[in-house]
This record gives C-alpha cells, sequence and structure tokens, in this order.
C-alpha cells in the first residue's frame, strides 16, 4: 500500500539538489511525524526519495524534504 | 519615470491610523454637517471644503492648485465628542480586554510564564506568521480565564461582548448573589487599552508598532477627499450626493447633537442615547452589512453603499475593477450559422465594421491607400475613423469638415484608425470561457445583416448553438497582437484539444447525414452532379475515370469525398452502422459500416459521426489534421462540408411522423408483452407483502422488491426498445440521424414510437408526493409500476395525466440539477484557476510553483504534453504499425 521511500545520503541528496537546480526549501515537505520517516530514521533536512506506481508512466520518482 | 528610480515591491503592511496621524495627513476639519450656504457653495468646514480637493474642470484645488483631474484630492478629520469602537476590531478588542487586568493592563500570566511566551515569539515572528498568530491564541485563552491578577492582585471579572461594539464586564456573582452585566464605555476601554505595555501588546497578536490597541478606539475618524464620493448631477439640475457623503453628514450630525448635550450638562442616560447613534452611524459607515446593526438605508429605502461594500463581492474594487475591467476595440451581437463561410472565419455585420477599427502605420507602401480610406472618412465602407499626427495628436475624422484636406496631408509617421476589412484576424469568444479554445482567432469576413456569423463546426469549442447566444469579439491593436491571434489563436491551430489532443471541431448534425447520404453504396452521380457538388466545395482539378462508363458515365459518392482527402491518407475503422459481426466481411458489409481510406482515396464504408464528427477520438478527421497537417484538415472541413451539405440539399432531408410509426401489430404485440410483465411485477410485489421474499446480503427486503421492479422495467424498455427499433422504417431520415449520430439518439426514437419508459427521481423510481403514494389517483402504498412512475405509452401515443405527471417530475428534476450544478462548478473551477495558476513547467520537464519550488519532477510523471500526445498517450503505437504494414488493407 504504501510506496517505497528511500533515505538518501548526504552525498546523493546534494547531488540531487544539484541536478534539479533547487535548494531544500523549494521541495515538497514531509513531516518528521510521517510514520515512514520515523520508521527510515530521517532527521530534519533529509531527504526522502518516493518511487511509486503512476497511471500514466509505470513509475514515477519524488523527493520530500523532511521538516 | 526613469528606470533608475524604479522601486520594487517588496511586500504591503497593513496597520491602523494612530490619531496623530489621522490629524497630521488631514488638510481640514471637518465639523459643519451642512455641506452648501444658501448660494450654492460649499460651507468652509464642511464636507464640501473646497480645501478637499476639486472633481469639477473649472475649479482649482485650494490645496494643491491643481486642476481635477491632477489633484489627487486631500483628506479631513472629524474630532469625535465621545471614542467609539472601530466596528471591524470588536472581536480583537474584546479577546485583549479578556486578556488583560482591568487595573494595571499586564497580561493576566505569571512572569516566568510570560517570559516563556515571550521567547516563543521572538523566535517565531517573521519566520512563521501562522504559528504567531496560534501562539497569541493560546496566550488569549489562557490569560482569559484567570480572575485574580498575578501582578497588581486586582479582581478581574468575565467580559461579554454584545455584537457589534458593546462590551460589558460581569460584576458581583460572589457568594450567591445575582451576577450584573456592567456596560464598558469605550472611554473606559481606551483607557484598559492604553495601559498596555508594547512587549505584551505583540504577545497578544497587535503589531504594535503600526497599530497599537488603543487605536482601535476612533478619537478621530479620516474624512476621504470628495474625489473618492464625488456627487452626481441629474438632468433635472438636482445634485445628488455619494453615499459616503450622506453617512459623513450622519456622524457630523450625531457629533454635534453630543457636543450640545455635554456642554449644555444634559443627563448621562441623554448624552449615552446620542453616544449610541454615533457609535451606529460609525458601524455602517464602515459596513453597512454588519451582523446586530441594522442597515442604513437612503430615503427610497436602498440601503447604502459603504466603505466594505465598496471592496466586497463580485462588483466590488477587486473582483470587478482590479481583476476584471472592460474593454474599448470589442463588440458583442447574436450569432447564426453560416456553413458556407470557412472554419477560420467569422461574419461581420457592416455595422460593427465600421465602428471597430485597426491602427495601421502609413508607409511608402500603403500611402496611396491609407490616403483613400481617410477620404472616405468614417461614414462609407471601407475608410477610417482617427488619424494620429506624427506629434501625437488624434483627429476625429468624424468631426472634419473635409476629410480630403488630412488625407492629403498624410505621410510618414501618420497613423491611420482604420475599419475593420477581409482578412483581418480578431478574436471571437464566448462564455464561459471554460477552456482555452473558448477564445479563438477568427479572420474577418465583413457581411450585410447584424449578426456575428460562424461556421457550424466551429460551434463544439465554444459550445455555442443558434437559440439566441451571444458572442464577443476583440480586435488585436498592433502588429504583435495580430500575429499571435494569427499564428497561435486561429481556428485551425486550435483543432486538436489541449486537453487530450483528439479533434475538437468536426462535421455537426447536417454535415454528417450529408456526408452518409452521399456516401452511401446506392450514390451514382450524372455527370451534371458531380459538377454541382465539387462546385459547391471549389474543387479544382480534372474529373476522376466515372466509376461506370456504360450506359452513361456515373460517379460514386466516395469517389467525390476521395477528391477532398489528402493523399497520404491511409486509414480503417468501423462506422456506426457496423452491425458487429465477429468476422468483418468488409465490402461485403450489410451497412457498408468498414471505412477504409487507402491513399486518401474512400474505398469502402459510409462516411459518419464515427469518421468525421467532433471529438471523436482516432477519426478520420484526426488523422487527417495530425498526418497531413492542420492546414489540410481545415481545408478538408472548408470544402468537404460544403459538399456533404449541397448533396444533402438536392437529396432532400427532412423528417416526418411516419418515420416513426411501427406496424399496428408490433404495437399490440409490444402492449401485451408489457402487460405481462407488469403482471410479473404486480405478483413479485404480492410475494413481498406475504413476506415471501428474501433480501440478498447487504439489501433490505425493501431494497430487494424495489431493485427487483427496476431491473424487470429496465429489462422490459429495452426488449420493447430493440423491437420498435428493428420494425422502424431505417430508410426513414430520422432513423438515419439516429443511426449516424447526427442527432438523436435510437433510444430517443424508441421513446417517441414504442414506450417512454420509467422515470427517475433521486435516483430512483419516483416515491414522493403525498403519503405512501404518489399521487391521489393510487391506493395507499401502491407500489406497482405504474404508481411509482412507469410510463408505457410512448410520445406517439401521447401519455395519460398521470404520466406526464411523471414525466414533469423528471424533467423539473434534471432542470434544477443542472443549474446547481453549474454554479457549484463554477465556484470550485474559480478557486482550482486561483490556486494553479502559476504552476508551469520549466525547460528540464518539472513542475515549478511561482517561486521555482518543485511540485511535480516531471509533469504527468511522464512529461508527455496531452495536447500533442493520441488522447493522453505519447505514441499510438496501434496506429504506427498500422501505417507501415498497411495492415488495414484488404484486398
Amino acid at each position: 500500500m504504501v510506496s517505497t521511500h528511500v533515505l538518501l545520503s548526504k552525498e546523493e541528496s546534494d547531488e540531487l539538489l544539484n541536478v534539479l537546480g533547487v535548494s531544500r526549501d523549494d521541495l515538497p515537505k514531509i513531516s518528521t511525524r510521517d510514520p515512514m520517516v520515523k520508521y527510515l530514521k530521517a532527521k530534519r533536512g533529509d531527504i526522502v526519495k518516493l518511487i511509486r506506481n503512476s497511471p500514466t508512466a509505470g513509475q514515477a520518482i519524488g523527493y520530500r524534504v523532511v521538516v | 519615470m526613469s528606470l533608475s528610480n524604479k522601486k520594487i515591491v517588496k511586500g504591503i503592511k497593513f496597520g491602523l491610523l494612530s490619531p496623530e496621524k489621522i490629524v497630521k495627513q488631514a488638510v481640514v476639519e471637518i465639523n459643519s454637517p451642512e455641506t452648501y450656504d444658501q448660494d450654492g457653495l460649499p460651507v468652509p468646514g464642511g464636507l464640501m471644503d473646497r480645501r478637499l480637493g476639486t472633481v469639477e474642470p473649472s475649479q482649482r484645488c485650494e490645496t494643491c492648485g491643481a486642476r481635477a483631474g491632477k489633484c489627487p484630492g486631500h483628506f479631513g478629520y472629524i474630532r469625535l465628542e465621545r471614542p467609539v469602537i472601530h466596528p471591524g476590531l470588536a472581536k480583537k478588542i474584546h479577546e485583549t480586554l479578556s486578556a488583560v487586568c482591568r487595573e494595571c493592563g499586564r497580561i493576566k500570566l505569571s512572569d516566568e510564564e510570560l517570559e516563556e511566551y515571550e521567547k516563543q515569539m521572538k523566535e517565531l515572528e517573521g519566520r512563521n506568521p501562522n504559528l504567531a498568530k496560534a501562539l497569541s491564541k493560546t496566550v488569549i485563552k489562557k490569560a482569559s480565564q484567570v480572575n485574580v491578577c498575578p501582578h497588581c492582585g486586582a479582581t478581574n471579572y468575565s467580559i461579554e461582548y454584545e455584537r457589534p461594539t458593546t462590551f460589558y464586564e460581569e460584576m458581583g456573582g460572589k457568594k450567591g448573589e445575582a451576577s450584573s452585566l456592567v456596560r464598558i464605555p469605550p472611554t473606559e476601554i481606551r483607557i484598559r487599552l492604553e495601559k498596555i505595555n508594547s512587549v505584551e501588546a505583540n504577545l497578544l497578536g497587535w503589531d504594535n508598532e503600526v497599530a497599537r490597541p488603543e487605536w482601535s478606539v476612533l478619537t478621530y475618524l479620516p474624512v476621504p477627499p470628495i474625489s473618492m464620493r464625488p456627487a452626481i448631477t441629474l438632468e433635472t439640475g438636482l445634485r445628488s450626493e455619494d453615499d459616503l457623503t450622506h453617512k459623513l453628514v450622519d456622524i457630523l450630525r450625531a457629533n454635534e447633537k453630543l457636543k450640545e448635550h455635554i456642554s449644555s450638562g444634559a443627563p448621562q442616560s441623554v448624552i449615552d442615547d446620542v453616544w449610541e447613534l454615533l457609535q451606529y452611524h460609525v458601524i455602517t459607515y464602515f459596513d453597512n452589512e454588519t451582523q446586530g446593526a441594522p442597515s442604513s438605508r437612503h430615503r427610497s429605502g436602498r440601503p447604502l453603499r459603504t466603505l466594505a461594500q465598496r471592496l466586497k463581492g463580485k462588483e466590488g474594487r477587486f473582483r470587478g475593477n482590479l481583476l476584471g475591467k472592460r474593454v474599448d476595440f470589442s463588440s458583442r451581437s447574436v450569432i447564426s450559422p453560416d456553413p458556407w463561410i470557412g472554419i477560420n472565419e467569422v461574419g461581420v455585420p457592416i455595422e460593427v465594421a465600421k465602428i471597430l477599427t485597426i491602427p495601421e502605420k502609413v508607409t511608402d507602401l500603403n500611402i496611396d491607400r491609407m490616403k483613400e480610406l481617410v477620404k472616405r472618412g468614417p461614414n462609407n465602407y471601407p475608410g477610417a475613423n482617427y488619424v494620429v499626427r506624427p506629434n501625437g495628436v488624434m483627429v476625429d475624422l468624424r468631426y472634419v469638415k473635409d476629410t480630403n484636406e488630412i488625407g492629403n496631408e498624410l505621410g510618414q509617421g501618420f497613423i491611420v484608425e482604420r475599419h475593420l476589412r477581409d482578412g483581418d484576424v480578431v478574436l471571437f469568444n464566448r462564455q464561459p470561457s471554460l477552456h482555452r479554445p473558448s477564445i479563438m482567432g477568427h479572420v474577418v469576413r465583413v457581411l450585410p445583416y447584424r449578426t456575428f456569423r460562424l461556421n457550424p463546426a466551429v460551434c463544439p469549442p465554444y459550445n455555442a448553438d443558434f437559440d439566441g447566444d451571444e458572442m464577443n469579439l476583440h480586435v488585436p491593436q498592433g502588429e504583435e497582437a495580430e500575429a499571435e491571434a494569427k499564428e497561435i489563436l486561429l481556428v485551425e491551430n486550435n483543432l486538436l484539444s489541449p486537453r487530450f489532443g483528439g479533434p475538437l471541431m468536426g462535421a455537426i448534425q447536417d454535415f454528417i447525414s450529408g456526408a452518409f447520404l452521399l456516401t452511401r453504396k446506392s450514390v451514382l452521380l450524372e455527370k451534371g452532379e458531380v459538377m454541382d457538388l465539387l462546385y459547391a466545395g471549389s474543387y479544382e482539378g480534372p474529373l476522376p475515370p466515372p466509376a461506370i462508363t456504360q450506359p452513361r458515365p456515373l460517379w460514386t459518392g466516395k469517389q467525390i469525398v476521395s477528391l477532398f482527402i489528402p493523399e497520404s491518407i491511409t486509414y480503417s475503422s468501423k462506422a456506426n452502422s457496423c452491425v458487429g459481426c465477429g468476422d468483418c466481411k468488409y465490402d461485403d458489409c450489410p451497412g457498408d459500416g468498414f471505412v477504409y481510406v487507402k491513399d486518401g482515396e474512400l474505398l469502402m464504408g459510409v462516411l459518419d459521426k464515427k469518421s468525421i464528427g467532433a471529438t471523436v477520438p482516432n477519426s478520420l478527421l484526426h488523422r487527417i489534421v495530425k498526418d497531413a497537417g492542420v492546414a489540410a484538415g481545415r481545408e478538408f472541413m472548408d470544402k468537404a462540408f460544403k459538399v456533404f451539405l449541397r448533396y444533402s440539399e438536392g437529396n432532400g432531408f427532412t423528417v416526418g411522423l411516419k418515420d416513426l410509426e411501427i406496424p399496428n401489430t408490433v404495437r399490440e404485440a409490444l402492449k401485451k408483452r408489457i402487460k405481462e410483465v407488469e403482471g410479473e411485477i404486480d405478483e413479485a410485489i404480492a410475494a413481498y407483502e406475504r413476506g415471501e421474499v428474501e433480501a440478498e446480503a447487504g439489501k433490505t427486503v425493501e431494497e430487494e422488491i424495489e431493485d427487483t421492479i427496476m431491473s424487470k422495467l429496465t429489462k422490459l424498455r429495452d426488449e420493447v426498445g430493440d423491437t420498435a427499433a428493428k420494425n422502424m422504417d431505417h430508410e426513414s431520415h430520422s432513423y438515419m440521424m439516429a443511426l449516424t449520430g447526427a442527432r438523436g439518439s435510437v433510444l430517443n426514437l424508441t421513446q417517441i414510437s414504442a414506450i417512454v419508459g420509467q422515470q427517475s427521481s433521486r435516483g430512483g423510481r419516483i416515491v414522493r408526493g403525498y403519503s405512501d403514494r404518489t399521487l391521489p389517483v393510487f391506493d395507499h402504498g401502491d407500489m406497482s409500476a405504474k404508481g411509482r412512475g412507469f410510463v408505457e405509452s410512448s410520445f406517439y401515443e401521447g401519455l395519460s395525466p398521470v404520466e406526464f405527471f411523471f414525466h414533469a417530475v423528471t424533467g423539473r428534476e434534471g432542470l434544477v440539477d443542472t443549474a446547481v450544478r453549474t454554479s457549484q462548478s463554477g465556484y470550485m473551477q474559480r478557486r482550482l484557476i486561483h490556486a494553479l495558476e502559476d504552476l508551469h513547467v520549466e525547460y528540464d520537464g518539472s513542475v515549478r510553483g511561482a517561486e521555482g519550488e518543485l511540485i511535480e519532477v516531471k509533469y504527468g510523471d511522464d512529461g508527455v504534453d496531452p495536447a500533442k500526445s493520441d488522447h493522453g498517450i505519447a505514441l499510438n503505437v496501434d496506429r504506427i504499425i498500422d501505417k507501415v504494414l498497411k495492415e488495414g488493407e484488404v484486398e
């Protein structure tokens, strides 16, 4: 039911922000109280990658910054 | 303004006007309720004081010396004899009073608590305004519950607020005494608010720098300049003052009365009454729709339009004047159809073309033409209305005695505002403008009479019909706007929907009937007929060899149509007349339902809605537009559609009652069948009443019997409908229209000729009306088919009064639903547009918000632009295989 959440490492995060050309504040947010965030033990400021099913593309990728 | 001293607005901060500021920004104190003296001159110190600025062009402003247009107007002020509550802030005052001590003005929380809250507030301020607001709410809530001030030990009472601006303290109530409400006068409120220190004011949600709590109790009132409330002079010469002026007069009168009473030492109760009156006038001056205060009215009984009313609502300053403005160079008229003009065109009445103008710069290339237009003047049709000289002076040709003179004066640098002419591009719009194709560019075709004309094929995107619809027309002013209209907005560039990539426009109604008639197998045309049709389609080129040469040359309808299909098109599909045999018989199809176009030649099949209709996916028209280009698509629609119409005109196309007759024997058989099923239903009801019906899981017995009846009736209607449809005259034009999709459905036909069927209300059979029955002609609790809205008659036979009533119930419900739905979806759309308006797709394919924030990594997850897709799918693989293998080919 819950789509795949992956915690990005520091390097991966920096790489991602560079590629997207955005700062952390420009990413969509996810709460520290979110169960998946707790499960991944992600801290405030970490970036979580979402892989989920999409009716148009099969699989789609999204990113959330933990706040 | 030069570029260097331009300032960038970073933000706007709202606050309260302090009494000092009110006085300082004012140029005059207003204290006289009189506006004009006996001579009709403004009274100094009155509401029309000359120092407040002027709106009359003959006068100069006494303050700044500028004339009407240039003088911005200047504020005055009124000194209120007694303070009054600002009605918009009454709630905030109540919160504040409840939270602070009545004696010392401190928040009724301990020093430690306050320190903690102040620290939190400092952290939140500026960073997160929403949380700061929430914090002050908790402070207020906590402090309001304290009775004894922790700072000075004074006893506090709970404060009651009565709309709109009255406050009470709940005194007493100790030791079984009855509590009594004591009113707190605004003077006292102001004193208490003054005591609050700046840090604690911030904690209570006041922005201390720009909004001190005590400023919410007004001691001075600003008087807006006359330019904000101009009087209008009626034809009779009488002056009619603005509503704001009226209200300000009321305030001044009450204020003066209050002053008299105070100075004459009137009893307190009298003073309080007048004070209350002053408060009322101030309330309604701010907002005449305040809850708890009766609205202030004009002599005629019309409610006054005061400050809040000027801003609020659809016609208020924001929605009416700032977000929506009226424009020049536009026109509106009733629309009517004209299939003989192109889909790119719009017919514009001459009378309109003489008023709407296009500015054209005079150059060496057009000077002779421009001279001629100017000489013809504003009243002879291809003429001009204005000439702009190189120095920027505009000459209105209506008032020029000799247009020849100014015509000869023309040279480079002049601009001529010439009449609209054939070939100009204009924007055409029909409200509600729900999607992009609600405004499209059309090429002008100046025509006689007074309606805008448009080709019926472009009705679908506008959702237009001709039962009185009106449309708007806008003329682009300038080359850039014109180029955009031509290259982006033109109808042919909008043939495909930006929402799903399918065709939005196409054949409707008679176009479809005509296409079907022409492409049927039985059509064989004489040479003369062929010539006539091709002339209608402005065909240029050789005649194809006739399909039949003996005894005389004859052409098929399909040959004629083929002349208009681009050569690159190869296409196959099934028409509506396809009976759906498992194995396609292709050319031998009884309904000629297999449509096959090879290299632009219609080899088999009839054209109908499925091939050339509007908003039909994967149609022949779709293929033409996509594979051969929009220009080819437009040409096909412009030319072939005219041929279809011409053929249907020559052939004759009409409907009559006879079309819908079914043989009497069949009719009787159907009636018998209806009676049979009604009998079955009565049996089922009897069984239910005996308690023999068992419900399926999840249903009550009532639902079970209801479902049983409904399914029996639906089945009956389908069965009767099918039989009736089979026995109808399939060559009749009515049936033909239903079959080809030109208009109506087979269901409509069976309702006319066989049975109307079950009427519904609120998603089920009709049950409402009298207690336990729909109408008094039925027994209580009658559940039979007839008693619950089953109409067994057909429109052909006519309905019984009871059936007619049921039919009206359904009809009315449909009408109400439509009305409710449109208003609801309209509001939803408004909200959605405001929420989504600044989203855009960046060059990297991601969706970003206004400030570059990431919304979606890839638009729609797959990055496909639906406008260029095939119904949302980027690549129609089947279609490509088809094209490469020419699989549709049949030998």
